[in-house]
């Protein structure tokens, strides 16, 4: 499947995941090579988003082993595997509603240079961690309302917020879930901007259902469907792939 | 002849059946609505102002009473539960713990401004009142009554929820409130009843618990640190685990007190807080 | 915010914010008013500031960092005893005592932490409520040590810096308790506005989200937890100092469910909210001391409805939101 040569950024093998007799991950094996653009695409309740909650921590698996860079994480808390370089977005907007973009940012970046404990110094005073929070929060063109209260950003900007916080704590992995969901379709062009403007360091799994937008930024699509990976491999062959225009189109009844 | 341990054991599961019907109502509400509602035992103390009135002012049978306390503090709790407590239903734990403080404190002072401050008085018919002696052992009427109710309560509950299509509704929406609503369960009203029949199971404990533990204004917040405890201990909305914890409970404490005094209520808390710090859901909870 | 705020720099914005306002240094000033003012009322001004501290150190846990705990005058109870017991067999130097007190708070507020910090919801609630309750049984039962419920008998403080004696008019008790109010107050804007107090918000206002940034949010609340025990041990100690005496009553559940109440009143998180909530509180139980307690529950009742049903941040939430309006037209 992927050269030998390459350095695997995240891996998973073998991962299972039940709640009681229902089996949300079975028998998971993936690979992210470093730099990877890879698409997880399956239908409503195939456990992509349960797949990312596993990976990340936030779910523990029943079975398998995951790995970021070589080193086993599969018993770390999320915390550990956020500073090992692992992070992700959420789906539905997981933001600090009553801080404002520029406190958030800084936040996750003070969090990441492990100066959050620190309470005698202002954090006007911490200058670098500032400054570099304004910089994401520019670079994803939110600087002119770093001021603004999160809950009172309209939804685009949120959903942008929610990928600074995923990159203040300067992931080598990122995991987005359905960076889009919920912005009108001509918004939801910036969000891929900012995504295709990645660093081609990052390795990057997003969730998406917008086709267009898998084949435009996809070099791997990776299909889940009732919690199992049920094909995957490049844009061309998924697109020809049989079974995967019925799992879509629903022309064979599953379950 | 049972050695004296039996006697303190009836007394103590006399004792935590009562507890058991006093905190059934909130174990389900809370697991199923999670609505922290500290104003449970307000409506245990309303079931036992209705036993009162009705026996001390219109000469009531005792045991006509008790469904009427069980109704009474049903109806109460609805007019609660539209007006107040359906708005809080997504807020936070803070505010729900403040509002039921809140009613709590005012039913209080309501009771007390019309039944005064002292303790109320029955008369349960006299065959109730006495006891008689078994393999060596002290068994109180009364306390034997308790304990068919509470093994009674447990058997309803038991079977409504596994055999009844409301209890079905019931546990769907425990399980998953979001499916239950997709099912087309209309889930505002399987809250609303459920917690009527928790707050009349609540009316009927305050009116069962005034021949035991006497019933004054501040029965309100006595017996809430009980009720509370057997709650988290027992696990939210596990009838098991209240039945479990309240005998739990009310044997530590009846034990406690006789044979080590001077520990006071010391021991419940331990107890809580030993089984807390193992199981944080409770013995039977999830999560 | 407002057009200027957009011409600052991200550090200058920042630094902006935890500027002290014009109304806050007229605020503390005016706490000098009771002198003149009402010079019959020190004691009980004495004891609202302590009340204040006491309110504060909660806010810190409840307001930033969302720890609801029915148990928190074990921590004053600590302090009050602690000190009382110092004055009574070692001496009655005031500053030591303050720091043995603080110091006791200190400790038990960190090994607790640890278990505070663990759970949520229901769970923590009962939790906290269990230990301050057990911690008040034990003082009751162990008599020997806290004159059980009569009270702590024999303390006797030295005279502040050697020259201001405690006195029924409370002068002294006044200018004392402000001070150290002032002090720690101080203290606690620092924390709010450290990037540790950022940290404390995040945990209010997101918990998912705080390990999803590489936060460990346990050992955030370990460490507000212990700051804050410290915080109430200081003002528990500085009653027992003030007064002269210690009863069960500091540790018990009617003083943790009072502050709270005092809290929610004048409006969490937002440091002043304990002050405001403390001083109308009791200048209010004050003015209605003759009633009987019940009836005074039933207006706290009463108010805890109000509160939550229609001014959810407290007086000063309502305030703001006033202000907010106001500014707009």
């Amino acid at each position: 499947m992927t050269a030998p040569a390459t350095e695997i950024a995240l891996s998973a093998r073998k991962l299972e995941k039940r709640f009681g007799s229902l089996v949300v991950a079975n028998d998971i094996n993936l690979a992210l090579p470093k730099g990877a653009r890879y698409a997880l695409i399956g239908p409503n309740g195939a456990g992509k988003t349960t797949l990312i909650n596993l990976m990340t921590g936030m779910l523990f698996p029943d079975g398998g082993k995951i790995t970021l860079e070589g080193e086993d994480i599969t018993a770390l808390e999320p915390q550990s595997r956020v500073r090992r370089g692992l992070a992700r977005t959420f789906q539905i907007n997981t933001l600090f509603p009553g801080l404002n973009a520029l406190e958030a940012v800084t936040l996750a970046v003070v969090e990441r240079r492990g100066i959050a404990g620190q309470f005698w110094r202002n954090l006007s005073a911490h200058r670098e961690s500032v400054d570099e929070a304004y910089d994401i929060l520019s670079r994803l063109k939110l600087g002119d309302s770093c001021y603004r209260i999160t809950r009172e950003l309209p939804y685009g900007r949120q959903r942008l917020l929610e990928i600074a916080l995923a990159l203040a704590t300067r992931p080598k992995v990122l995991l987005l879930d359905e960076p889009a969901a919920g912005v009108p379709h001509e918004e939801s062009g910036e969000i891929f901007e900012v995504v295709a403007g990645l660093s081609d360091d990052l390795t990057l799994l997003f969730i998406e259902h917008d086709m267009h937008v898998v084949f435009r930024f996809a070099t791997h699509i990776i299909v889940l469907v009732g919690g199992a990976i049920f094909a995957e491999g490049s844009p061309a062959e998924i697109s020809a792939h049989p079974g995967v225009r019925e799992v879509y189109l629903g022309t064979r009844k599953h379950g | 002849m049972l050695p004296p341990v039996f006697g303190v054991l009836f007394d103590g599961i006399a004792y935590g059946m009562l507890l058991f019907v006093l905190s059934v109502g909130l174990s389900v509400t809370l697991g199923l609505m999670n609505f922290v509602n500290l104003a449970h035992c307000a409506f245990a103390m309303v079931g036992g102002y209705t036993t009162v009135t009705l026996m001390n002012q219109f000469g009531w049978p005792f045991f006509a009473t008790l469904p009427m306390a069980f109704i009474v503090s049903a109806l109460a709790s609805v007019v609660f539960e539209r007006t107040l407590y359906r708005r809080l239903y997504r807020a936070t734990d803070l505010d729900q713990v403040l509002l039921t403080i809140g009613l709590a404190f005012i039913s209080v002072a309501v009771f007390a401004w019309f039944y005064g401050t002292t303790q109320q008085p029955i008369n349960v018919p006299s065959y109730m009142r006495g006891s008689f002696a078994f393999l060596g052992i002290n068994i109180a009427v009364y306390r034997l009554f308790l304990i068919g109710i509470g093994i009674v309560v447990t058997l309803a509950l038991v079977f409504g929820l596994e055999y009844t299509r409301f209890g079905a509704q019931v546990r769907a929406a425990v399980d998953n409130q979001r499916m239950a609503r997709g099912l087309g369960i209309d889930v505002d009203k399987t809250f609303a009843l459920t917690f009527a029949l928790g707050s009349g199971l609540a009316g009927l404990g305050g009116a069962l618990a005034i021949e035991i533990v006497g019933l004054d204004p501040v029965f309100a917040f006595t017996y809430l640190v009980y009720v509370l405890i057997i709650v988290s201990v027992g696990g939210l909305g596990s009838i098991v685990g209240s039945f479990l914890a309240a005998i739990l409970i009310g044997v530590s404490d009846i034990a406690g007190k006789y044979y080590v005094p001077e520990l006071g209520a010391f021991l419940i808390y331990l107890v809580m807080l030993v089984i807390l710090m193992w199981r944080p859901a409770g013995l039977f909870g999830r999560r | 915010m407002t057009l200027s705020d957009t011409a600052l720099t991200p550090q200058a914005y920042i630094r902006s914010q935890s500027r002290w306002r014009p109304i806050e240094i007229v605020f503390w000033l005016s706490l000098l008013l009771p002198y003149v003012l009402f010079p019959n009322y020190l004691s009980l001004a004495s004891q609202i500031a302590i009340t204040a501290m006491f309110a504060l150190s909660l806010d810190l846990i409840l307001g930033y960092a969302g720890v609801v705990s029915l148990g928190h005058a074990a921590f004053f109870g600590i302090g009050a005893y602690t000190a009382g017991i110092f004055s009574k067999f070692v001496w009655g130097e005031l500053f030591t005592g303050l720091l043995v007190a603080t110091a006791l708070a200190a400790l038990v507020g960190y090994v607790t932490s640890f278990i505070i910090a663990r759970f949520r919801h229901l769970t923590l609630i009962m939790i906290t409520l269990g230990l301050g309750l057990l911690l008040h049984e034990a003082a009751n039962s162990a008599s020997w040590l806290t004159g059980g419920s009569d009270g702590l008998q024999g303390v006797q403080v030295w005279p502040l810096l050697g020259v201001f004696k405690f006195d029924l008019y409370g002068k002294t008790a006044y200018g004392y308790s402000l001070a150290m109010l002032f002090l720690v107050f101080l203290f606690a804007r620092r924390i709010i506005h450290s990037p540790f107090g950022l940290a404390l918000r995040g945990i209010r206002e997101n918990w998912t989200r705080m390990p999803a940034i590489g936060a460990a949010s346990r050992a955030h609340i370990r460490k507000i937890y212990t700051i804050s025990a410290a915080m109430a041990g200081l003002a528990g100690a500085l009653i027992a100092q003030t007064t002269e005496t210690v009863s069960l009553e500091t540790l018990s559940f009617e003083r943790s469910a009072d502050v709270l109440v005092m809290l929610v009143l004048g409006g969490a998180g937002r440091l002043y909210g304990g002050l405001i909530g403390a001083a109308v509180f009791m200048i209010a139980r004050d003015q209605f001391s003759g009633i009987a307690p019940q009836f005074w529950y039933f207006w706290i009742g009463i108010l805890l409805v109000v509160v939550v049903m229609a001014l959810p941040n407290g007086i000063l939430g309502g305030l703001s939101a006033l202000i907010a309006r106001w500014r707009r037209k």
